[in-house]
Protein backbone atom coordinates (compact mmCIF):
# COMPACT_ATOMS: atom_id res chain seq x y z
CA UNK A 1 0.00 0.00 0.00
CA UNK A 2 1.31 3.46 -0.86
CA UNK A 3 0.51 6.91 0.57
CA UNK A 4 -1.74 7.70 -2.37
CA UNK A 5 -4.02 4.74 -1.53
CA UNK A 6 -4.52 6.10 2.00
CA UNK A 7 -5.28 9.60 0.71
CA UNK A 8 -7.91 8.21 -1.64
CA UNK A 9 -9.51 5.91 0.94
CA UNK A 10 -9.68 8.51 3.75
CA UNK A 11 -10.28 11.62 1.63
CA UNK A 12 -7.24 13.42 3.05
CA UNK A 13 -5.96 16.84 2.03
CA UNK A 14 -2.34 16.89 0.84
CA UNK A 15 -0.75 19.89 2.56
CA UNK A 16 2.88 19.17 1.67
CA UNK A 17 5.23 16.55 0.24
CA UNK A 18 3.09 15.89 -2.83
CA UNK A 19 6.13 14.55 -4.72
CA UNK A 20 6.41 11.55 -2.42
CA UNK A 21 2.93 10.03 -2.49
CA UNK A 22 4.28 6.75 -3.86
CA UNK A 23 6.07 5.97 -0.56
CA UNK A 24 5.38 2.36 0.42
CA UNK A 25 3.72 2.09 3.88
CA UNK A 26 5.09 -0.51 6.29
CA UNK A 27 2.73 0.00 9.25
CA UNK A 28 1.24 2.71 11.45
CA UNK A 29 1.89 4.57 14.68
CA UNK A 30 -0.20 7.09 16.63
CA UNK A 31 1.01 9.42 19.41
CA UNK A 32 1.21 13.12 20.18
CA UNK A 33 4.37 12.76 22.23
CA UNK A 34 7.25 13.09 19.79
CA UNK A 35 9.60 11.43 22.25
CA UNK A 36 7.44 8.27 22.07
CA UNK A 37 7.28 8.42 18.28
CA UNK A 38 11.07 8.63 18.09
CA UNK A 39 11.26 5.44 20.14
CA UNK A 40 8.33 3.52 18.67
CA UNK A 41 7.65 4.33 15.02
CA UNK A 42 9.53 2.56 12.24
CA UNK A 43 10.73 3.56 8.77
CA UNK A 44 7.92 3.67 6.25
CA UNK A 45 5.16 3.99 8.88
CA UNK A 46 2.19 6.32 8.63
CA UNK A 47 2.16 8.51 11.76
CA UNK A 48 -1.15 9.91 13.04
CA UNK A 49 -1.01 12.92 15.40
CA UNK A 50 -2.62 16.24 16.15
CA UNK A 51 0.72 17.96 16.74
CA UNK A 52 1.59 20.32 13.91
CA UNK A 53 4.91 21.69 15.12
CA UNK A 54 7.91 21.76 12.75
CA UNK A 55 9.54 19.13 14.96
CA UNK A 56 6.95 16.69 13.59
CA UNK A 57 8.61 16.94 10.20
CA UNK A 58 12.07 16.61 11.71
CA UNK A 59 11.03 13.39 13.49
CA UNK A 60 9.37 12.03 10.34
CA UNK A 61 12.53 12.72 8.37
CA UNK A 62 14.77 11.28 11.07
CA UNK A 63 12.84 7.98 11.08
CA UNK A 64 12.14 7.88 7.35
CA UNK A 65 8.37 7.71 7.92
CA UNK A 66 6.10 7.15 4.93
CA UNK A 67 3.76 10.03 5.73
CA UNK A 68 2.22 12.07 8.55
CA UNK A 69 -1.52 12.52 9.04
CA UNK A 70 -2.45 15.57 11.16
CA UNK A 71 -5.93 15.18 12.63
CA UNK A 72 -8.78 17.18 14.18
CA UNK A 73 -8.63 19.84 11.46
CA UNK A 74 -5.38 21.29 12.82
CA UNK A 75 -3.58 23.33 10.14
CA UNK A 76 0.21 23.38 10.34
CA UNK A 77 1.97 26.73 9.97
CA UNK A 78 3.93 27.81 6.90
CA UNK A 79 7.24 26.82 8.46
CA UNK A 80 6.08 23.26 9.07
CA UNK A 81 4.73 22.92 5.53
CA UNK A 82 7.78 24.40 3.82
CA UNK A 83 10.02 22.11 5.85
CA UNK A 84 7.83 19.13 4.85
CA UNK A 85 8.13 20.10 1.18
CA UNK A 86 11.86 20.60 1.52
CA UNK A 87 12.37 17.22 3.23
CA UNK A 88 9.85 15.40 1.07
CA UNK A 89 7.55 14.31 3.91
CA UNK A 90 3.95 13.77 2.73
CA UNK A 91 1.88 15.80 5.20
CA UNK A 92 -1.81 14.97 5.05
CA UNK A 93 -4.71 16.62 6.86
CA UNK A 94 -7.90 15.14 8.25
CA UNK A 95 -10.82 16.80 10.00
CA UNK A 96 -11.50 13.57 11.88
CA UNK A 97 -10.10 12.51 15.25
CA UNK A 98 -6.99 10.38 15.60
CA UNK A 99 -9.21 7.53 16.81
CA UNK A 100 -11.34 7.61 13.66
CA UNK A 101 -8.34 7.90 11.33
CA UNK A 102 -6.51 5.00 12.98
CA UNK A 103 -9.67 2.87 12.76
CA UNK A 104 -9.88 3.46 9.03
CA UNK A 105 -6.18 2.73 8.54
CA UNK A 106 -6.63 -0.55 10.39
CA UNK A 107 -9.55 -1.43 8.10
CA UNK A 108 -7.23 -0.85 5.13
CA UNK A 109 -4.93 -3.50 6.58
CA UNK A 110 -2.29 -1.22 8.11
CA UNK A 111 -0.92 -2.64 11.38
CA UNK A 112 1.42 -1.69 14.21
CA UNK A 113 5.16 -1.93 13.53
CA UNK A 114 6.66 -5.26 14.61
CA UNK B 1 -0.62 29.05 49.35
CA UNK B 2 -1.82 32.43 50.59
CA UNK B 3 0.52 35.43 50.20
CA UNK B 4 1.63 36.04 53.83
CA UNK B 5 2.36 32.35 54.33
CA UNK B 6 4.38 32.16 51.11
CA UNK B 7 6.44 35.11 52.28
CA UNK B 8 6.91 33.64 55.75
CA UNK B 9 7.97 30.26 54.40
CA UNK B 10 10.39 31.92 51.97
CA UNK B 11 12.04 33.75 54.88
CA UNK B 12 12.25 30.55 56.93
CA UNK B 13 14.03 28.87 54.02
CA UNK B 14 16.35 31.83 53.51
CA UNK B 15 14.94 32.47 50.05
CA UNK B 16 15.65 35.98 48.77
CA UNK B 17 14.04 35.57 45.37
CA UNK B 18 10.88 33.73 44.40
CA UNK B 19 8.53 33.94 41.43
CA UNK B 20 4.78 33.47 41.33
CA UNK B 21 3.93 31.40 38.26
CA UNK B 22 0.31 30.31 38.29
CA UNK B 23 -0.95 28.21 35.43
CA UNK B 24 -2.04 30.42 32.49
CA UNK B 25 -2.81 33.26 34.91
CA UNK B 26 -1.09 36.02 36.88
CA UNK B 27 -3.94 37.45 38.93
CA UNK B 28 -2.31 36.59 42.27
CA UNK B 29 1.13 38.00 41.55
CA UNK B 30 0.56 41.49 42.90
CA UNK B 31 -0.89 40.23 46.18
CA UNK B 32 2.27 38.23 46.91
CA UNK B 33 4.47 41.19 45.98
CA UNK B 34 2.52 43.39 48.40
CA UNK B 35 2.70 40.76 51.13
CA UNK B 36 6.46 40.48 50.67
CA UNK B 37 7.13 44.21 50.89
CA UNK B 38 9.84 44.93 53.43
CA UNK B 39 10.44 41.23 54.09
CA UNK B 40 13.67 40.94 52.12
CA UNK B 41 12.04 38.50 49.72
CA UNK B 42 11.89 39.70 46.11
CA UNK B 43 8.94 38.40 44.09
CA UNK B 44 9.18 38.18 40.30
CA UNK B 45 5.99 38.43 38.25
CA UNK B 46 5.50 35.23 36.29
CA UNK B 47 3.24 32.64 34.75
CA UNK B 48 3.48 29.01 33.69
CA UNK B 49 1.98 28.94 30.22
CA UNK B 50 0.73 25.75 28.61
CA UNK B 51 1.51 25.94 24.89
CA UNK B 52 -0.49 24.49 22.04
CA UNK B 53 1.91 21.53 22.07
CA UNK B 54 0.96 21.00 25.75
CA UNK B 55 4.42 22.00 26.95
CA UNK B 56 4.89 24.14 30.06
CA UNK B 57 6.90 27.34 29.68
CA UNK B 58 7.66 29.49 32.72
CA UNK B 59 7.62 33.20 31.87
CA UNK B 60 9.22 35.79 34.16
CA UNK B 61 8.82 39.56 34.05
CA UNK B 62 10.08 42.51 36.09
CA UNK B 63 6.68 44.09 36.65
CA UNK B 64 3.06 43.21 37.29
CA UNK B 65 2.06 45.45 34.36
CA UNK B 66 4.14 43.32 32.00
CA UNK B 67 2.75 40.01 33.18
CA UNK B 68 -0.82 41.34 33.06
CA UNK B 69 -0.25 42.50 29.49
CA UNK B 70 0.97 38.99 28.68
CA UNK B 71 -2.04 37.54 30.50
CA UNK B 72 -4.34 39.26 27.98
CA UNK B 73 -2.70 37.32 25.17
CA UNK B 74 -2.96 34.08 27.14
CA UNK B 75 -6.61 34.58 28.12
CA UNK B 76 -7.49 35.34 24.48
CA UNK B 77 -5.82 32.04 23.52
CA UNK B 78 -7.58 29.79 26.02
CA UNK B 79 -10.61 27.73 25.00
CA UNK B 80 -13.88 29.36 26.15
CA UNK B 81 -14.47 26.79 28.89
CA UNK B 82 -15.42 27.30 32.52
CA UNK B 83 -13.58 25.70 35.40
CA UNK B 84 -15.45 22.87 37.13
CA UNK B 85 -14.64 23.33 40.80
CA UNK B 86 -15.86 19.87 41.79
CA UNK B 87 -13.30 18.33 39.43
CA UNK B 88 -10.33 20.71 39.37
CA UNK B 89 -10.78 22.72 42.57
CA UNK B 90 -11.57 26.39 43.00
CA UNK B 91 -9.38 29.10 41.47
CA UNK B 92 -9.34 31.97 43.96
CA UNK B 93 -7.85 35.40 43.54
CA UNK B 94 -6.82 36.76 46.95
CA UNK B 95 -5.45 39.99 48.38
CA UNK B 96 -2.15 40.48 50.19
CA UNK B 97 -3.60 39.27 53.47
CA UNK B 98 -5.00 36.14 51.84
CA UNK B 99 -8.60 37.33 51.90
CA UNK B 100 -10.89 36.25 49.10
CA UNK B 101 -11.34 38.77 46.30
CA UNK B 102 -12.93 36.81 43.48
CA UNK B 103 -13.05 33.47 41.72
CA UNK B 104 -11.35 33.00 38.38
CA UNK B 105 -13.93 31.09 36.36
CA UNK B 106 -11.80 30.34 33.31
CA UNK B 107 -10.58 26.79 32.83
CA UNK B 108 -6.93 27.57 33.48
CA UNK B 109 -5.55 24.07 33.15
CA UNK B 110 -6.22 23.90 29.40
CA UNK B 111 -3.66 24.42 26.67
CA UNK B 112 -3.53 27.83 25.04
CA UNK B 113 -3.66 27.96 21.25
CA UNK B 114 -0.18 29.53 21.26
CA UNK B 115 2.67 27.57 19.65
CA UNK B 116 5.81 27.55 21.81
CA UNK B 117 7.55 29.92 19.37
CA UNK B 118 4.76 32.49 19.82
CA UNK B 119 4.98 32.24 23.60
CA UNK B 120 8.72 32.85 23.59
CA UNK B 121 8.44 35.70 21.07
CA UNK B 122 5.48 37.33 22.84
CA UNK B 123 7.08 37.19 26.28
CA UNK B 124 10.37 38.49 24.89
CA UNK B 125 8.62 41.39 23.16
CA UNK B 126 7.21 42.46 26.54
CA UNK B 127 10.65 42.29 28.17
CA UNK B 128 10.28 38.92 29.86
CA UNK B 129 12.23 35.67 29.73
CA UNK B 130 11.14 32.07 29.15
CA UNK B 131 12.24 28.82 30.77
CA UNK B 132 11.18 25.41 29.49
CA UNK B 133 9.76 23.83 32.65
CA UNK B 134 10.52 20.33 34.01
CA UNK B 135 11.74 19.03 30.66
CA UNK B 136 12.66 15.68 32.23
CA UNK B 137 9.06 14.88 33.14
CA UNK B 138 6.77 12.59 31.16
CA UNK B 139 4.02 15.15 30.77
CA UNK B 140 3.77 18.86 29.93
CA UNK B 141 7.42 18.78 28.93
CA UNK B 142 8.98 20.33 25.84
CA UNK B 143 11.28 17.31 25.46
CA UNK B 144 8.55 14.69 25.92
CA UNK B 145 6.08 16.43 23.66
CA UNK B 146 8.35 17.74 20.92
CA UNK B 147 11.24 15.28 21.20
CA UNK B 148 13.91 17.96 21.29
CA UNK B 149 14.12 21.72 21.76
CA UNK B 150 13.12 23.43 18.51
CA UNK B 151 16.10 25.03 16.79
CA UNK B 152 16.56 28.73 17.45
CA UNK B 153 14.08 28.91 20.34
CA UNK B 154 15.13 31.90 22.50
CA UNK B 155 14.82 30.24 25.91
CA UNK B 156 16.73 31.79 28.79
CA UNK B 157 17.13 28.39 30.44
CA UNK B 158 15.83 24.86 30.71
CA UNK B 159 14.56 23.59 34.05
CA UNK B 160 15.07 20.06 35.29
CA UNK B 161 12.98 18.61 38.08
CA UNK B 162 14.04 16.69 41.15
CA UNK B 163 13.83 13.51 39.05
CA UNK B 164 17.19 14.31 37.50
CA UNK B 165 20.39 15.17 39.37
CA UNK B 166 21.86 18.23 37.59
CA UNK B 167 25.14 16.47 36.80
CA UNK B 168 23.26 13.69 35.02
CA UNK B 169 20.95 15.90 32.98
CA UNK B 170 22.93 15.98 29.73
CA UNK B 171 23.84 12.31 30.08
CA UNK B 172 20.17 11.32 30.26
CA UNK B 173 19.06 14.01 27.82
CA UNK B 174 21.82 14.76 25.30
CA UNK B 175 19.40 17.20 23.61
CA UNK B 176 20.02 19.56 26.56
CA UNK B 177 23.72 20.04 25.79
CA UNK B 178 24.56 23.70 25.42
CA UNK B 179 21.43 24.97 27.22
CA UNK B 180 21.64 26.79 30.56
CA UNK B 181 20.19 24.38 33.12
CA UNK B 182 18.36 25.45 36.25
CA UNK B 183 16.31 23.84 39.00
CA UNK B 184 13.32 25.34 40.79
CA UNK B 185 10.91 24.54 43.55
CA UNK B 186 7.88 24.18 41.26
CA UNK B 187 6.07 24.33 44.60
CA UNK B 188 2.32 23.87 44.56
CA UNK B 189 2.18 23.77 48.38
CA UNK B 190 4.08 25.54 51.15
CA UNK B 191 5.64 22.21 52.11
CA UNK B 192 7.14 21.91 48.63
CA UNK B 193 8.98 25.22 48.74
CA UNK B 194 12.73 24.81 48.94
CA UNK B 195 16.01 26.59 48.35
CA UNK B 196 17.75 24.81 45.53
CA UNK B 197 19.43 27.39 43.36
CA UNK B 198 21.90 30.09 44.33
CA UNK B 199 21.94 32.98 41.88
CA UNK B 200 24.81 35.43 41.99
CA UNK B 201 23.73 38.68 40.38
CA UNK B 202 23.39 42.43 41.05
CA UNK B 203 19.63 42.61 41.47
CA UNK B 204 16.57 40.39 41.12
CA UNK B 205 15.68 41.33 37.55
CA UNK B 206 15.01 39.56 34.27
CA UNK B 207 18.15 40.94 32.62
CA UNK B 208 20.35 39.91 35.55
CA UNK B 209 18.83 36.42 35.61
CA UNK B 210 19.51 36.05 31.88
CA UNK B 211 23.17 36.87 32.50
CA UNK B 212 23.33 34.52 35.48
CA UNK B 213 21.76 31.61 33.56
CA UNK B 214 24.37 32.05 30.84
CA UNK B 215 27.16 32.58 33.37
CA UNK B 216 28.12 35.91 31.88
CA UNK B 217 29.53 39.11 33.38
CA UNK B 218 30.45 37.46 36.68
CA UNK B 219 26.83 36.38 37.25
CA UNK B 220 26.21 32.70 37.79
CA UNK B 221 23.93 30.03 39.18
CA UNK B 222 24.76 27.13 41.45
CA UNK B 223 22.35 24.20 41.61
CA UNK B 224 21.85 22.10 44.72
CA UNK B 225 20.74 18.51 44.17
Amino acid sequence: MIVHDVIAALGLEVAAGADHLDNELTGGYASDLLSCVMAGAKAGNVWVTLQAHTNVIAVAELLGLGCVIITEGVRPGEETLSRANEKGVPTLLSKESTFAVVGKLWQLGIRSPK
Amino acid sequence: MIPPLITRRARELGLELIAITDHNSAENVEAVQLAAKGSGVAVLAGMEVQTREEAHIVCLFDTVAQVLAWQETVYASLPPLKNREEVFGAQFVVDETGDYRRTNERLLLASTALPVEEVVAGVGALGGLCIAAHVDRQAYSLLANLGFIPAGLALAAVEISRLTPPEEATVRYPQLRGWPLITSGDAHRLSEMRANMLVTCCQPSVSELQLAFRGEGGRKVKLFP
